[in-house]
């Protein structure tokens, strides 16, 4: 009859305790470089040798099949890749280095990188531990601990981040010079550096308002763009390495592309748990304090949105109120898995603000977005008139042409849209 | 002046100053883009030289626009534009290319669409089939408009197609069917993954070399279009439409002298896309020893024109090709043969054995024969062979008389890739490539034919080339464009060459064996299969791997010769196998037909040999074959079946009729519903049985290609209650599965969960009121029961109603389940005391659908196995701890269960996979490392839409020959 015992199938791999702290350097993907770059640099002040990968070779998605079954998603190929190649390198003392990886503990494939990349590692690097960084309480004993403190300055150094990259975006195409965007936004990251390092990155108004000033000061031509949205996968969205540099195939198509906000997928996390207690009645308590949390960032939000328009030289960033609002429109705030309701309300909120062109990015059979991507695509024609999407699959096998192709079939159209 | 060079052909179009067409031309490019295209513009400047206005389009055009700075025009683009200009009444058009396919929808909303990156459907594809079938396209084309039937074939990729087609072909059905069935796939394809329900209708146009050319295409186009003849236009200028429309598109772009346009194409400078790897040999010399090394593993031959005795045949039928050997007791090799199937594989027996007996002149003596492979079971019965035997045992017994030492064999075949790991002198696990990643070994040589090259030569090119290609590792369908896209970037043939065997030895390690390291493959391997033959692939393991390998020399003929080996081990009293005389007189035909048996309808053919002999096959059961079916009592799946059906009481409603879509996760809450729903007095309409027919009900509304076949089968159910006339339809969004308390966290997987949500968004006919779908909890009783009463209100039921009627459908769900154990722990003790081997056949609960599941179970049972269910044994087992996030209540059933089988002894597992399911390419490693931490071997069979039980049928046979063995090692 039944067994009453636990059957243990766990391997043992090594984990991470606070002491490899000072004697480990720690090993971080690449997604988004400038929040990540502001990250990296306010984690070392909190006494983590951290370094962001910024290995882009062919040889990374090559250690990544080598590894990972590519069935798996993509991004979690490429995370692999990353770690295998930098750790062969001969970069870096594999015996005092850990890698780190983020968790969500949401209802997809993500939240399983991380036993992925242990198991990856095992094979030829068995002494790196994986540390999770997750706000769930998984992989407790192998993660990083995260104070309320170290969470704010997370929560600020992303909002920073965004809006360097929002201002960035809507600079380059245009600028005058070439290379003052560029100059401004490393100027920009310097300053938000700083503050952090200067114990003042709470004073988001000034810190926010300088990064405004700093963007507005650059040269503009009037041009008119086409503006594409890249909307999808959170890895593929963002990452150069994930999406085969996306941005700048579009800003070499003489489009200007919009990225919508990392703080979007942070709040999407927060409110959904606020949401399975609207929704299912789970636990209102833990939907309280998520609702607090919420609240704090939403009020950051609103007041950084503000200062856009206040001074009106950018389309400000999404409001995730609004969003929330949109996305009751194309589907239920219930679909909260992988990137879930998040997709279809950042393409209804570009739509709204006139960006109706939008490339959205998934992993070869990525499963959420086959319903809150491609599934939804068809709502949101209904809902406005020339919406323009494609749908990209990534995968280490399709070709380039094939997704450049496609993407330029939605240019072709935008234009022709724009024509009339 | 437009020039269109698309993945195969380049075609140009000029047009005067009042935009009249005054010339054009059509030709093949074989991959020499730049070449033809100047080649061919300079045809155009003898005759009109002068200034011109140019554009380029087509999807090999992007790369040679942007390095020669020349304008481009997307190409669906440049079809919109020239459809504007000369059919301005046209509603829609279809484009089929070489590699891509396209719609464009002109009136009510234009919409310009193209085929996603994993999709069939186009011009390589039809002709990838016509090589399969061993003819051309026009004579492909020339069969299909004297078609008699249409089987049904996956058209959502060639490799799946190619799966399908193979067993249609080896169990001899007409070449004039298959024809027609792949050209119907490619319109099935063409409708269902781009259309995606948008009606094609009113005037259609056909653009594209295919449309233009294939007259039985057109034909299947239009008939499942249903347009009629004035409605179905074919331009008289469809191959160079495109050239048209860039031409169209010049007008404006700066116009230059042609011979600066030459000039700018001819220096365009080569591309820096193309990934390169290491050469395979540094030098002649070190080519040399390589040889030396491989020819060490060598047979000896006898000379047939003078040996006198007995000897011993064995025949490999694979799915591409043909193998046979003859040997002598000393294993010298008398007569062998290594063939191309030619669509015929009985033919091409029949006249090589016809070719022995004449050379042998009577002095030999087949003293036992044996067959293997695909065809086995064809092969067998034509030739009234001794021995059938399972492939895998073939090989091994073969690799065995190479290295008695033997610990991991791999054979790259022409379709399959297996590999066995070999422990204490019995197969001690078997990996196959799933349906995905086969043919990597007949797509060198369709890849070198192509090319108008002889495999040997093609391999030979390969061994020296500097730069070999990365062409990635997916798939073929993939290869084949990523090759494409190399031979525009200027990459040589031998360049290619390389690449591709690196590519297919990728594919074994990464994707078929999963080779973590060099050292999980052992010390003695042997590599077999045809494509070993090639010494570029060979290399290209030797460097992967790290190790040095035996191939023997007659590597493409193991198969074969291990046949040979068991009939010389097991020789009968005298062999039945047809003598010359009898082989003369053999005469067959073959006639397909529908099984009655059942309601499954099953296409069958019916093989009737001279002597009146009938040879069935096709059938999912022995039904089909005029046998008993096995009993299904200790079949749980048939029981389960039944059982779930019985939860819904019949009982005729007074509020109302509700239908529910029995799929995903249906299957699993249909008792929870049932009860609910009689309970409040409405009544429960089923939907349909799930069938292929059903699933092309509701085709045009799947919104992704790469869904799992599930939940696409679940468009046609939602069909089907729409046609039913139910008040509303029923399916809850549930991101949470029900909580057995034995996981970190009990998810749905994000198809199950939120599946109504994309069915409402692509079906026109739901709407928010024959469509109800609310999020709930079922673990949250009280919550759901507000929920539900809110929304059954309208109909005057009370709150307390909701609470009584959810409680009887939990009820019902209890015994479901607890008749489920019961059958259960029946059939355990049945099956023990009949001495049956028991197979926990595990999966999803949707999983017990004979349409998804191909009727697995029915093989199982024929074969003399007990079924169980992994939702009808995982209690049996405690708790586990898995090495992966153990989030999904489906998944954490899966891991006890493997748990459970992996500590009985008569108890095996076989996992089903739902292709596209991307949660198990995670838990099927988990499920995998339980069964081998526990010494059992694991078995996972992948299932789609493709519907060809011969590969699982070897498979599971493979699986029993190693348990039986396993078994009789251990005493």
């Amino acid at each position: 009859m039944a067994e009453s015992k636990k059957t243990d199938y766990k391997n043992d791999y090594p984990v991470w305790d606070k002491s490899m702290k000072s004697t480990h350097k720690i090993l971080i993907p690449d997604m988004l470089p400038w929040h990540f770059l502001i990250i990296q640099e306010l984690l070392k002040m909190e006494g983590y040798d951290v370094e962001i990968l910024k290995n882009e070779s062919r040889a990374v998605i090559d250690e990544g099949l080598k590894h990972v079954h590519n069935d798996t998603c993509y991004p979690c190929l490429c995370v692999v890749g990353q770690y295998l190649d930098a750790l062969k390198s001969g970069r870096y003392d594999v015996n005092r280095t850990a890698v780190l990886i983020t968790q969500t503990g949401g209802g997809c494939r993500a939240s399983n990188y991380m036993p992925l990349i242990k198991k990856a590692l095992s094979a030829e690097f068995p002494q790196v531990p994986v540390l999770s960084f997750n706000f769930s309480g998984l992989e407790k004993k192998s993660s990083m601990p995260i104070t309320l403190s170290l969470m704010m300055k997370l929560a600020y150094a992303i909002f920073y981040g965004d809006s360097i990259m929002w201002c960035y975006y809507q600079t380059k195409p245009y600028e005058m010079a070439h290379g003052s965007s560029d100059a401004a936004r490393d100027r920009a990251v310097k300053f938000t550096v700083d503050a952090f390092a200067r114990g003042k990155y709470k004073n988001y108004k000034k810190i926010n308002r300088e990064i405004i000033k700093t963007f507005a000061a650059v040269e503009r031509n009037g041009e008119k763009k086409t503006k594409v949205g890249i909307v999808g996968e959170i890895y593929v969205k963002y990452s150069n390495l994930g999406n085969n540099r996306l941005v700048d195939l579009l800003l070499s198509e003489n489009c200007e592309p919009v990225v919508p906000a990392l703080m979007d997928f942070i709040m999407y996390c927060i409110i959904n748990v606020v949401n399975d207690s609207r929704l299912y009645g789970h636990s209102p308590f833990i939907a309280f304090i998520y609702r607090q949390v919420y609240k704090i960032l939403r009020k950051i939000q609103r007041v950084i949105i503000d200062q856009f328009n206040e001074d009106g030289t950018f389309e400000p960033i999404h409001d995730f109120g609004q969003l929330r609002v949109l996305a009751d429109k194309v589907l239920n705030q219930g679909v909260k898995m992988g990137e879930g309701w998040l997709i279809p309300a950042e393409m209804a909120a570009l739509a709204e603000t006139g960006v109706k062109n939008v490339v959205c990015a998934q992993p070869f059979g990525c499963l959420p977005n086959h319903i809150a991507g491609k599934g939804a695509i068809r709502t949101l024609k209904s809902l406005y008139e020339d919406e323009n999407v494609v749908a990209v699959d990534y995968d280490p096998s399709s070709t380039k042409v094939n997704q450049e192709n496609r993407i330029k079939l939605m240019l072709a159209a935008a234009k022709q849209n724009m024509a009339h | 002046m437009g020039i269109d060079v698309g993945s195969t052909t380049v075609k140009i179009a000029v047009l005067d100053n009042n935009k009249n067409l005054i010339y054009s031309s059509y030709v093949r490019h074989l991959s020499r883009v730049k070449e033809t295209v100047l080649s061919e513009l300079k045809k155009v400047a003898e005759k009109l030289d002068g200034s011109y206005s140019v554009s380029i389009t087509g999807s090999a055009g992007l790369g040679l626009s942007q390095r020669s700075g020349l304008n481009f025009v997307q190409e669906v683009q440049a079809a919109f534009i020239a459809i504007k200009k000369h059919y301005p009444d046209a509603d829609a058009a279809v484009e089929l290319g070489g590699e891509d396919a396209k719609i464009i929808f002109i009136t009510g909303g234009t919409e310009q669409r193209m085929n996603g990156s994993c999709a069939g459907g186009t011009g390589a594809f039809i002709d990838q089939m016509a090589t399969l079938l061993n003819i051309d396209a026009p004579k492909m084309d020339e069969l299909a408009l004297q078609a008699e039937k249409v089987y049904p074939i996956a058209s959502r990729c060639g490799v799946f197609a190619k799966s399908d087609v193979q067993p249609l072909l080896n169990q001899g059905a007409r070449k004039e069917d298959i024809a027609a069935s792949i050209f119907q796939a490619v319109v099935d394809q063409t409708v269902s993954g781009l259309a995606q329900g948008r009606k094609i209708k009113g005037k259609v146009l056909f653009l594209g070399g295919p449309l233009f050319f294939l007259k039985g295409l057109r034909k299947a186009f239009v008939s499942t279009l249903g347009l009629t003849e004035e409605n179905a236009v074919f331009p008289e200028n469809a191959p160079c439409f495109m050239a048209v429309g860039a031409a169209l598109a010049s007008y404006g772009v700066n116009e230059k002298p042609l011979k600066e346009i030459i000039s700018d194409i001819e220096n365009a400078g080569e591309s820096d896309d193309i990934v390169t790897g290491e050469p395979l040999f540094a030098s002649r010399e070190e080519y040399a020893e390589f040889v030396k090394r491989h020819r060490a593993t060598d047979l000896e031959f006898a000379d047939i024109e003078s040996y006198t005795g007995d000897c011993y045949l064995g025949i490999d039928s694979g799915s591409t090709t043909t193998k046979l050997i003859v040997i002598t007791p000393d294993c010298r090799i008398l007569y062998s043969q290594y063939l191309s199937n030619k669509g015929q594989p009985l033919d091409v027996v029949i006249e090589k054995l016809k070719d022995f007996y004449a050379l042998s002149g009577g002095r030999t003596n087949i003293r036992a024969a044996a067959v293997t492979g695909y065809g086995e079971d064809l092969i067998k019965s034509a030739l009234k062979a001794d021995f059938g035997i399972v492939e895998t045992v073939a090989h091994f017994k073969a690799a065995l008389h190479f290295n008695p030492k033997v610990d991991f064999i791999i054979d790259i075949g022409g379709q399959d890739i297996k590999c066995f790991k070999i422990k204490n002198g019995a197969i001690d696990s078997i990996m196959l490539n799933e349906a995905c990643s086969s043919g990597c070994g007949s797509f060198i040589q369709t890849f070198a034919k192509a090319m108008g090259m002889e495999i040997n030569k093609f391999s030979e090119q390969g061994l020296y080339a500097r730069h070999p290609v990365e062409l990635g590792s997916r798939c073929t369908v993939f290869m084949n464009s990523a090759v494409k896209q190399a031979q525009k970037e200027g990459a040589g043939v031998d360049d290619i060459s390389a690449g591709l065997s690196s590519s297919i030895v990728k594919n074994a390690i990464y994707k078929v064996i999963r080779a973590k390291s060099a050292d999980d493959i052992g010390d003695n391997i042997v590599v077999q299969g045809g494509t070993f033959l090639n010494d570029a692939v060979l290399r290209s393991f030797e460097i992967e791997t790290g190790k040095k390998v035996i191939r023997p020399g007659i590597a493409g003929l193991m198969g074969a010769f291990g046949a040979a080996l068991f009939a010389m081990e097991n020789p009968p009293e005298k062999s039945t196998v047809l003598g010359s005389e009898e082989l003369e007189k053999f005469t067959y035909t073959s006639k397909s037909a529908n099984c009655r048996g059942c309601t499954s309808n099953c296409h069958i053919n019916v093989i009737t040999f001279g002597d009146g002999r009938k040879f069935v096959s096709g059938n999912k059961c022995e039904k089909g074959a005029g046998l008993k079916p096995a009993s299904d009592e200790l079949d749980i799946y048939a029981y389960k079946q039944k059982r779930l059906l019985e939860t819904v009481r019949g009982v005729k409603g007074t509020r109302g009729k509700v239908g529910l879509p029995l799929q995903l996760g249906m299957y699993e809450q249909l008792p929870v519903w049932a009860g609910f729903f009689e309970t409040l007095g409405f009544e429960v309409v089923l939907s349909e049985k799930s069938s292929r027919a059903l699933y092309y009900r509701g085709q045009h509304t799947v919104a992704s290609d790469t869904v799992c076949y599930p939940a696409k089968l679940m468009h046609g159910h939602i069909e089907s209650l729409l046609d039913s006339g139910v008040d509303f339809i029923f399916l809850p969004c549930e991101s949470y599965n029900l909580d057995e308390h034995c996981s970190t966290n009990h998810y749905n997987c994000p198809v199950v969960a939120y599946y109504p949500e994309l069915l409402k968004a692509n079906n026109e006919r739901l709407s928010d009121e024959n469509f109800i779908m609310p999020y709930i909890d079922l673990n949250m009783t009280k919550n759901t029961v507000l929920k539900l009463y809110g929304i059954f209100r309208k109909y005057g039921v009370k709150k307390g109603e909701v609470k009584k009627a959810l409680k009887e459908g939990f009820a019902r769900l209890e015994s479901y389940h607890a008749d489920i154990r019961k059958k259960a722990d029946e059939i355990l003790q049945k099956a023990e005391e009949q001495g049956k081997q028991i197979i926990v056949l595990a999966g999803r609960p949707y999983h017990i659908d004979n349409e998804i599941n191909h009727a697995i179970n029915k093989l199982l049972t024929s074969l003399n196995l007990a079924v169980l269910s992994e939702d009808s044994v995982f209690e049996k087992s405690g708790k586990v701890e898995v090495n992966v996030l153990n989030q999904w209540t489906y998944h954490a059933r899966l891991y006890r269960a493997a748990n459970f089988a992996a500590k009985r002894k008569n108890v095996n597992l076989v996992q089903l996979v739902s292709f596209g399911c991307g949660l198990d390419a995670i838990t099927a490693d988990e499920v995998r490392s339980i069964m081998e931490k526990n010494g059992k071997l694991y078995t996972q069979i992948k299932i789609d839409e493709i519907n060809n039980l011969g590969v699982v049928k070897i498979r599971l046979r493979s699986m029993l020959a190693a348990i039986e063995e396993t078994a009789e090692n251990n005493g």
